[in-house]
């Protein structure tokens, strides 16, 4: 049997140690002698957390399915195991071999969430590196980056030797077989890189220079070597139905997050709301043919044992077969044990219907994703949803026998005014009318209406990437109007509110459209003790400021501004597939509160058609 | 609907998964196994099974059991196979036999439970506890030869005083052998179940103190043999003895 990394001792003293020890069913063991690539998959959170994530689990299967690599997971070892590693000097190793991955080929991070950053520099540190990519040495791991944050990496750009911008399903095969070139042929790491750059989506930090205009924004942004591409285009996987999927994922001990089957139904989503940056990047939207996703949970039911099947996606009932899906899995799993769940499904009476059969209506609660109470936000949103819809999907379900309802919205989005504010509690109030307008005899009890607020931080490559956010004061004097207004309500006490923390969103906002320059005020947060800033109980935003201050960086600089149309992103030198036009053509007609129709209703020329396939073309198909 | 009771082994990484991850972990196993395992009603059936004794983290055992309801069974070698073939590493179905439908849960029946525990090989073992010989005379004086002998448990609530002698029925010193790295070891024999319960680690830390030495929980690798039924003469039976093998042909 394995010896672990960790002796009993410590495993015993910290909590959870089951997060450290690998041996789950369905996870990967090879001979170490017999591959070429070691591959340290990291997610910069603790396991529970890392374990439920979709895109490490598709990239797991992808990677080990070749004979040459093996790929294993490292999480962010818990603040209490962290203190024992650090005073031990105990290296970072990953679960599978339970070895140091000091001394792997790669260690690739994936990138969720800004708040994730300082862990970057915890894998880092715990694995013996130095902060950054031009600090390494020729033996070194490449560090590789990956996921959704990557659309702007300039803000970690200096700890990554590279990143890979997109879909990680079509070039790591072309990387890795670089990477064995380089070693057969004994090319020192920067040659390495510099031909690495030309695969598609490769970006490679230390091949780009930045220059800054006088006033601190970006004047450009260029290559410093010969060869290496000025833009670097983002990657997305076109045969999606044929894609590779992990039908054997592995299966924790824990009790995590998402701890059931995730089946992916479509990826990217045709609505085009403007502050989101899925809808976005991951264009254009692509389904699964349904005999493939029938396929794929019974074999991922069989090999995992789980109890539970989700169907996900950014927008599940644009799902063009779901009916027949979901009808399928109820018929062969239902008296099986086996839960089903909807998660990001519109309310209608379809998805009503469907609730109905596959949960106990009397313990669930339906979500409302309205994102902004009056329909003049609505519509400079783009969030294609009227009060009607609103109250309608509420009525039936409320006569339906739900009684609980929660609302999610969002403050401080451009052109808000106290009356928007406002509309969210009355919005709120009109819905709870609803439910009292049944009678008594026919309802049973009170309603509880759940209003949630975040603050809307403006993402890279989004219509909203020119709009500024406020400061903490102003996010909470907005969450005290909507407060303030629920409280006047008729039916307030049936309605609950709770506000985000808004200097999280604060810092997050600096991070999202930060640039290069953010690389020190990361590593002095770090350093002064910063780690899972995602977690409450361990964020500190003095601590962040101090480390703004130390590193000589104005975080008001890239929150409170408002971008000029002609303004330099960081993030410009990346080709997401949609054009910077549209984007602004978006983000003007957001001013005028003009609504743009969805991909299925009319092409709005984002741009994303050049790849040829998924929805862009879905109509031309059904034509011929 | 018929009753099974299944035995395992735990033992090696596996010790770090707690009791209510091994119940989760269960539940999926049976369903990657295929055992034709019943449900319960309502909108969130649970599988019908229940463990016998909870282990603590930290702890291997070679006596493990848990009962299950099932609509159908495959013969007794052809389960554990199946079973077998979707456990990781750490984990070994060792019976599976039928119960008769009127028979008792392993959690109300488990009376007893022995155990042994050596100090992991990291550890010096304290000079005090070296000799195989010096340690069971001071066994003796703390065990074997007393009326009663008290120590006090606590738990976050409140502190119980109990008397081993009533709740320990052995105690020994084990002969060292090259699995205890050559060193004397010991075996108990305790009270087990969910009117009186006696953690071996209390047990070995009220001897640790009376010999003078620092009991270091971390120290020490506790095993459990097995758990037992016990009749009413105090006749330990093994729990698998309640049921019988499913043979060829009977399912």
């Amino acid at each position: 049997m394995k010896k672990l990394a960790l002796n009993d001792e410590i495993l015993l003293k910290i909590d959870k140690p089951a997060r450290y020890i690998g041996n789950e069913i369905n996870s990967i063991q090879k001979d170490p002698a017999k591959v070429d690539i070691r591959f340290a998959f990291c997610f910069p959170d603790v396991y529970e957390i890392g374990m439920s994530h979709l895109g490490m689990k598709i990239l797991y299967e992808m990677f080990n399915r070749r004979d040459d690599v093996w790929c294993e997971r490292v999480f962010s070892p818990w603040p209490d195991l962290h203190k024992v590693m650090k005073e031990r000097r105990i290296p970072l190793f990953a679960l599978e071999s339970q070895e140091s991955i000091g001394s792997f080929d790669f260690i690739g991070i994936t990138l969720q969430y800004e708040m994730c950053y300082t862990n970057i520099l915890q894998i880092l540190d715990l694995a013996g590196l130095p902060f950054l990519a031009k600090d390494r040495t020729e033996q070194m791991p490449l560090v590789i980056g990956g996921g959704p944050c990557t659309y702007n990496p300039e803000p970690v750009a200096d700890f990554f030797d590279l990143f890979y911008i997109g879909e990680g399903e079509t070039s790591y095969d072309e990387l890795f077989d670089l990477y064995k070139k380089a070693k057969k042929e004994g090319w020192n790491r920067r040659e390495f890189l510099v031909r690495a750059a030309s695969v598609p989506g490769i970006y490679v930090p230390m091949l780009y220079d930045v220059t800054y205009h006088q006033d601190g924004t970006v004047l450009k942004m260029q290559p410093n070597t010969k060869g290496v591409p000025e833009t670097v285009q983002k990657q997305v996987v076109m045969d999606f139905s044929d894609a590779v999927y992990p039908t054997k994922p592995v299966v924790p001990f824990l009790k995590i997050t998402q701890d059931r089957v995730v089946l992916e139904v479509m990826r990217g989503c045709i609505r085009g709301c403007r502050f989101c940056q899925a809808g976005q990047i991951y264009r254009p939207t692509r389904e699964k043919r349904v005999e493939v996703l029938k396929k794929y949970a019974d074999e991922m039911l069989r090999s995992t044992g789980y109890d539970e099947i989700s169907l996900t996606s950014l927008s599940t009932s644009d799902y063009t077969e779901l009916e027949e899906l979901i009808n399928y899995l109820i018929d062969r799993f239902k008296d099986k044990g086996v839960n089903i769940s909807l998660p990001s499904l519109r309310i209608d009476a379809f998805s009503l219907d469907v609730m109905k059969k596959v949960q106990d209506i009397r313990k669930s609660s339906l979500t409302f994703a309205p994102e902004a109470g009056s329909q003049k936000m609505r519509d400079i949103i783009n969030k294609g949803l009227t009060k009607e819809d609103i109250l309608h999907g509420a009525g039936l379900a409320f006569a339906g026998g739900w009684q609980k309802v929660k609302l999610y919205f969002m403050l401080g989005l451009p052109q808000e005014t106290e009356e928007d504010m406002r509309a969210i509690a009355e919005l709120a109030n009109e819905i709870a009318v609803r439910y009292y307008e049944i009678p008594k005899d026919q309802r049973n009890g009170k309603c509880q209406i759940t209003v949630s607020t975040s603050f809307f931080i403006p993402k890279p490559f989004t219509p909203f990437q020119w709009a500024r956010m406020y400061d903490k004061e102003e996010y909470l004097r907005r969450a005290r109007v909507v407060n303030d207004a629920i409280k006047a309500q008729l039916n307030r006490k049936s309605i609950k509110y709770n506000w985000h923390e808004a200097d999280v969103s604060v810092l997050e906002g600096v991070l999202a459209r930060g640039d290069r320059r953010l690389a020190k005020a990361i590593v002095s947060a770090y350093e002064d003790g910063a780690l899972f800033d995602s977690w409450s109980e361990y964020y500190s935003h003095d601590r962040w400021m101090r480390a703004f201050a130390k590193a000589g960086i104005d975080p008001d600089f890239y929150t409170m501004r408002e971008r000029s149309e002609d303004e330099v992103f960081p993030w410009d030198f990346i080709d997401d597939g949609v054009t910077k036009q549209y984007l602004l053509r978006e983000w003007k007609r957001a001013g005028q509160g003009e609504v743009t129709k969805n991909c299925r209703m009319q092409c709005s020329g984002c741009g994303a058609n050049r790849y040829g396939g998924g929805v862009c073309v879905e109509n031309q198909n059904q034509v011929s | 609907m018929l009753k099974i009771r299944i035995k395992f082994r735990k033992y090696g990484v596996m010790k770090f998964v707690g009791h209510l991850d091994m119940m989760r972990f269960f539940q999926k196993a049976i369903r990657r196994s295929g055992i034709d395992i019943c449900y319960s009603e309502g909108f969130s059936p649970h599988q019908m099974m229940s463990f016998a004794a909870p282990l603590g983290v930290g702890i291997t055992s070679d006596g493990e059991y848990v009962d299950l309801e099932v609509h159908t069974t495959m013969p007794s070698a052809q389960a554990i196979c199946a079973l077998n073939a979707v456990m990781p590493d750490g984990m070994e179905i060792t019976g599976y036999v039928r119960l008769p439908d009127n028979a008792k849960t392993a959690m109300s029946v488990v009376s007893a439970a022995d155990y042994e525990a050596w100090l992991k090989q990291d550890y010096e073992m304290p000079k005090e506890l070296c000799e195989y010989e010096a340690l069971q005379k001071k066994l003796d004086a703390f065990f074997t030869e007393p009326k009663e002998v008290l120590v006090t448990k606590k738990t976050k609530k409140s502190e119980k005083v109990m008397d081993l002698k009533r709740l320990v029925y052995d105690f020994r010193i084990l002969q060292p052998q090259e699995r205890y790295f050559n060193r004397p070891a010991f075996y108990l024999n305790v009270c087990t179940g969910s009117t009186d319960n006696v953690k071996p680690e209390l047990v070995l830390e009220a001897f640790f103190t009376f010999s003078g030495v620092a009991f270091d929980p971390f120290a020490v690798q506790v095993h459990r043999r097995d758990v037992y039924d016990m009749d009413a003469s105090g006749m330990r039976r093994s729990l698998l003895d309640a049921g019988e093998i499913v043979g060829e042909g009977e399912n």
